[in-house]
């Protein structure tokens, strides 16, 4: 039935085969690497400038307005101005600052989401690599950007900085417990960490919908602690410009800003992709299990069509969010996520072992 | 308590106070050295209850400098200005109220930035609007300014 | 402005640090500078700073003729500018005892109430702006803009209007006025219900207000917290009620109390006034009677050597003004008792031992006008 799903590894596989035909070994994956690396680039950056697009447009929508409608046919090329506009402009080095740190900050938090994106699977046989425990990868890959965003406010010498830092790295260590947890309940359903195979398994039916309702209550949760874990939404205490003014990038300018904004739509898109991969089936189209004439139908939607739909629905979601609730505190923050969120995680990994030991999943 | 009973517990508490016609609110002129124990009396006794001091006010008579305060009991509904006067134009001082009312803090700032009228016991005696270094007091009428007041 | 402290950031928790929140500060909406000591995030005192925005406008006013004082007014509390004429004009109208028609009564108390729900809705707006919901901020401004047209319409300004002048207004009302408010009415009844699905009952929102930024009545009293954000604390400061202008004793609206007096019940006062200005607007403006636009004046207005006091209900509270007068056609002295310059004191004593975002949400709930502080 999934022999209408095109196999993208029908593409790669001579590609690669040719490469090591032509070259030495060690060029061949040289080559490959570099290969790879550049559609990567690629594909961060027009994803990174049609996200900052779509952000503004929903924006927009939610807040009676136009958006950006000037540049190009409703303003598509809005974002494309507003980076070369970043490019151009000056980069302030700020007096007393830490100019390593302050300096490699950007690139750490746009490194930990470059990494993060290698592992997820966006078509059949297209990934860049598959890892056998690509979950634990992901987690523990897109937590690194903390580090950046720590070393960001600490190398300003700006107090708001500092504070905004400081507010990311409590927000962060503390919901990554959730994100893991809730990650971990679909593994115990799936039975592994490799997307791959992850995907695979929602062959006959999304997990969403096969594992009752803990699975949608680790999808709720999911969605929650990681908007948390962008500093997103109603969670965007590092940045809260009313309070901290910007918080950790306050001292930033030109393109070293515009890593960070980069990074928060990567970090945004990430996270969008593993909850569509694991929750809402990835690239599977959408499948009922016995209904082998309906299945058929639904492959001849492309993959990609399917895997780009489910992510732009969570991205518009976390937009949703983003727009109309105001912001916690910190400690209200704190408090979500370890009086209710982690006991509620925990609870819900105990009904699903016990529904998949029983077997009473679909 | 209507203006005559006011007038009489005044006149009780400070005899020296000396009454002004005005059809809005009874004035009275304390001296400056009874006017700390006698708003403190004002607000505390339960009769007279002024607990609320709605304006203070510096102004310059040219001859003495003086200081207005509008009191209205939020218990009773009777209002009382009373004025005191500071004849020192060089180093006016009057005792602070702002322990009474607390509003007074910043009223007291703005009145010594102003109009250079210094408050004793005063928490935080500083300019308020005006540059630390500035040299003079605005609302003088003896103040000049050649650079930003264009006299016509 | 020795206060600066460029001295490195040591640990955060042992000891206090100062942050300069202002005069280039998203929240304190305007030209305040509040340097804050802060331990870790909880607020332990702070300092407002005043006077970027001061311009002497009682320095101004002495020698200034009362109709010329009204465009000055104007420029203090802008979000209540017809208020704050209102109130020079009441002052020169009692001192010369002149009896104005009762259509410009009728008008003034309904350009007032008009006044006041635009300035609460621009209040709503950046609260929830600062509360980190930006979308509130366009449903107020987009609300905002149909009072500011109906005020285009008969004043022929936007902002800072100067429509009264002693004795009445300065022209007729357009005659669409009735229409327009009307209308605005009936939207505005509409859309108020969207604010309270947006903010009002948002558990993030309650969350954030309910029980920080307490002020007790006594203190409210004390401090001289006047408008809303005083009578959320009980104390009952209406001068609509207690000391009525214009046709607010013919008009039936309630004084909106409370008794909590923190940050949310401030946002509820509010609110509530909203719907009790339009109330009042409802039952005024289908009888503005027929007759002039203002009475007789004198070319030069010379108030009688004296003291008056006048105190008009702005937006945010009580506005005073104390005039001396020498028999000149300048006041000899005139003091701008400004509701923000009261409220501002209590800033210190409400936010210490809350944390820097419950002291955006306090400074936001007080409602601040810089230029009203200022002066």
């Amino acid at each position: 039935m999934a022999s209408f799903i095109y196999d993208f590894s029908l593409l790669t596989k001579p590609i690669h085969e040719a490469l090591y035909h032509w070259l030495p070994p060690v060029w061949a994956l040289i080559a490959e690497m570099t290969l790879i690396g550049l559609i990567f680039l690629l594909f961060y950056a027009v994803v990174g400038l049609f996200l900052v697009y779509a952000e503004r447009k929903v924006c927009a929508f939610m807040q009676n307005r136009v958006g950006p409608n000037r540049v190009g046919p409703y303003g598509i090329f809005q974002t494309i101005a507003d980076f070369i506009k970043l490019l151009m402009k000056e980069l302030i080095m700020i007096k007393n600052s830490d100019k390593l740190l302050f300096n490699i900050a950007p690139f750490i938090v746009i490194i930990a989401s470059f990494m993060a994106i290698a592992a997820i699977p966006f078509a059949k046989g297209l990934h860049a690599i598959d890892f056998d425990i690509g979950i634990l990868y992901v987690i523990a890959v897109s937590s690194l950007g903390v580090v950046g965003v720590l070393l960001a406010g600490w190398s300003s010498n700006n107090k708001y900085s500092l504070i905004g830092a400081m507010r990311s790295g409590a927000q962060i260590v503390s919901y990554e417990l959730s994100v893991g947890l809730s990650l971990i309940t679909i593994v115990i359903l799936a039975g592994t960490m490799q997307f791959s195979a992850i995907v695979e398994g929602q062959a006959n039916g999304w997990f969403i919908f096969k594992g009752h309702i803990p699975a949608f209550i680790a999808f709720v949760l999911f969605l929650i602690s990681s908007t948390a874990e962008t500093n997103r939404g109603p969670f965007d205490l590092a940045e809260a410009e009313s309070e901290l003014t910007a918080g950790y990038h306050t001292e930033y300018s030109g393109i070293k800003f515009a890593f960070f904004f980069l990074a928060e739509y990567m970090n945004m898109f990430i996270v969008a992709s593993i909850a569509a991969t694991v929750f809402l089936g990835g690239w599977m189209p959408f499948h009922v299990s016995s209904w082998t004439g309906f299945n058929n139908i639904m492959d001849y939607i492309p993959p990609f069509v399917w895997y780009f739909g489910k992510t732009a629905f969570v991205i518009f979601l976390m937009m949703w969010f983003k727009w109309t609730f105001p912001r916690l505190r910190i400690d209200q923050l704190l408090t979500l996520e370890w009086k209710y969120l982690l006991p509620i995680n925990l609870v819900n990994i105990l009904v699903m072992a016990f529904i998949v030991l029983m077997g009473w999943h679909f | 308590m209507d203006q005559d009973k006011l007038k009489e517990r005044i006149t009780a508490l400070v005899p020296e106070a000396e009454f002004e016609e005005n059809k809005q609110f009874l004035t009275a002129f304390i001296p400056a050295g009874k006017l700390h124990t006698a708003a403190q009396n004002l607000k505390e006794a339960e009769d007279t209850a002024f607990d609320y001091l709605f304006c203070q006010t510096g102004v310059d008579m040219t001859k003495y400098l003086m200081v207005v305060y509008h009191l209205n009991s939020t218990k009773h509904g009777h209002s009382v200005v009373l004025k005191v006067k500071a004849d020192d134009r060089v180093n006016p001082a009057i005792d602070t109220v702002c322990d009474i009312w607390r509003t007074a803090e910043f009223l007291e700032r703005e009145i010594y930035d102003l109009l250079g009228i210094h408050f004793n016991n005063h928490p935080d005696m500083r300019r308020i609007f005006l540059d630390e270094n500035w040299k003079g007091h605005p609302l003088r009428k003896d103040y000049k300014d050649e650079v930003n007041i264009v006299e016509l | 402005m020795k206060e600066v402290i460029h001295t490195p950031v040591k640990a955060l928790e042992e000891e206090e640090y100062h942050i300069n929140m202002g005069p280039q500060h998203p929240s304190t909406h305007g030209v305040l500078r509040l340097v804050v000591s802060l331990q870790g995030e909880i607020v332990k005192s702070l300092k407002p700073h005043c006077g970027y925005i001061h311009r002497g406008i009682e320095k101004m006013c002495e020698k200034d003729t009362y109709p010329q004082i009204i465009h000055l007014t104007d420029r203090m509390d802008y979000l209540s500018a017809h208020i704050n004429n209102h109130g020079v004009c009441l002052l020169v109208e009692d001192a010369l005892q002149i009896e104005v028609p009762e259509r410009v009564k009728y008008i003034r108390t309904i350009i007032d109430e008009l006044t006041r729900i635009q300035s609460h809705q621009l209040w709503w707006a950046c609260f929830g702006m600062d509360l980190g919901g930006l979308t509130c901020f366009f449903y107020g401004l987009r609300d905002r803009e149909k009072i500011l047209d109906i005020f285009e319409e008969s004043c022929g300004s936007r902002l800072l209007h100067s429509y009264y002048t002693p004795g009445g207004l300065m022209w007729d009302i357009h005659p669409n006025f009735q229409k327009s408010v009307k209308d605005f009415i009936k939207y505005f009844r509409k859309k108020i219900k969207d604010y309270d699905r947006l903010l009002s009952g948002n558990i993030i929102f309650m969350e954030r207000t309910k029980n920080v930024g307490h002020l007790s009545k006594e203190d409210a009293i004390s401090y001289g917290i006047t408008g809303p954000s005083g009578r959320a604390s009980g104390f009952s400061c209406d001068i609509r009620k207690h000391h009525p202008y214009g046709v607010y004793d013919k008009a039936d609206f309630r004084e909106i109390l409370f008794t909590e007096g923190d940050t949310y019940h401030r946002y509820i006062a509010r609110m509530d006034e909203m719907h009790e200005s339009m109330k009042i607007i409802e039952q005024l403006i289908d009888n503005i009677p027929a007759g002039d636009f203002s009475a007789k004046m004198k070319a030069v207005i010379k108030l009688p050597a004296g003291e008056y006091y006048q105190r008009v209900e702005t937006a945010r509270g009580e506005m005073g003004i104390y005039c001396i007068s020498d028999g000149n056609k300048t006041p000899y002295r005139i003091k701008f008792r400004s509701p923000n310059f009261s409220n501002l004191g209590v800033l210190d004593h409400l936010s210490r031992g809350f944390k820097i975002a419950d002291l955006v949400a306090i400074g936001a709930s007080l409602d601040f006008v810089i230029p009203d502080i200022d002066r």
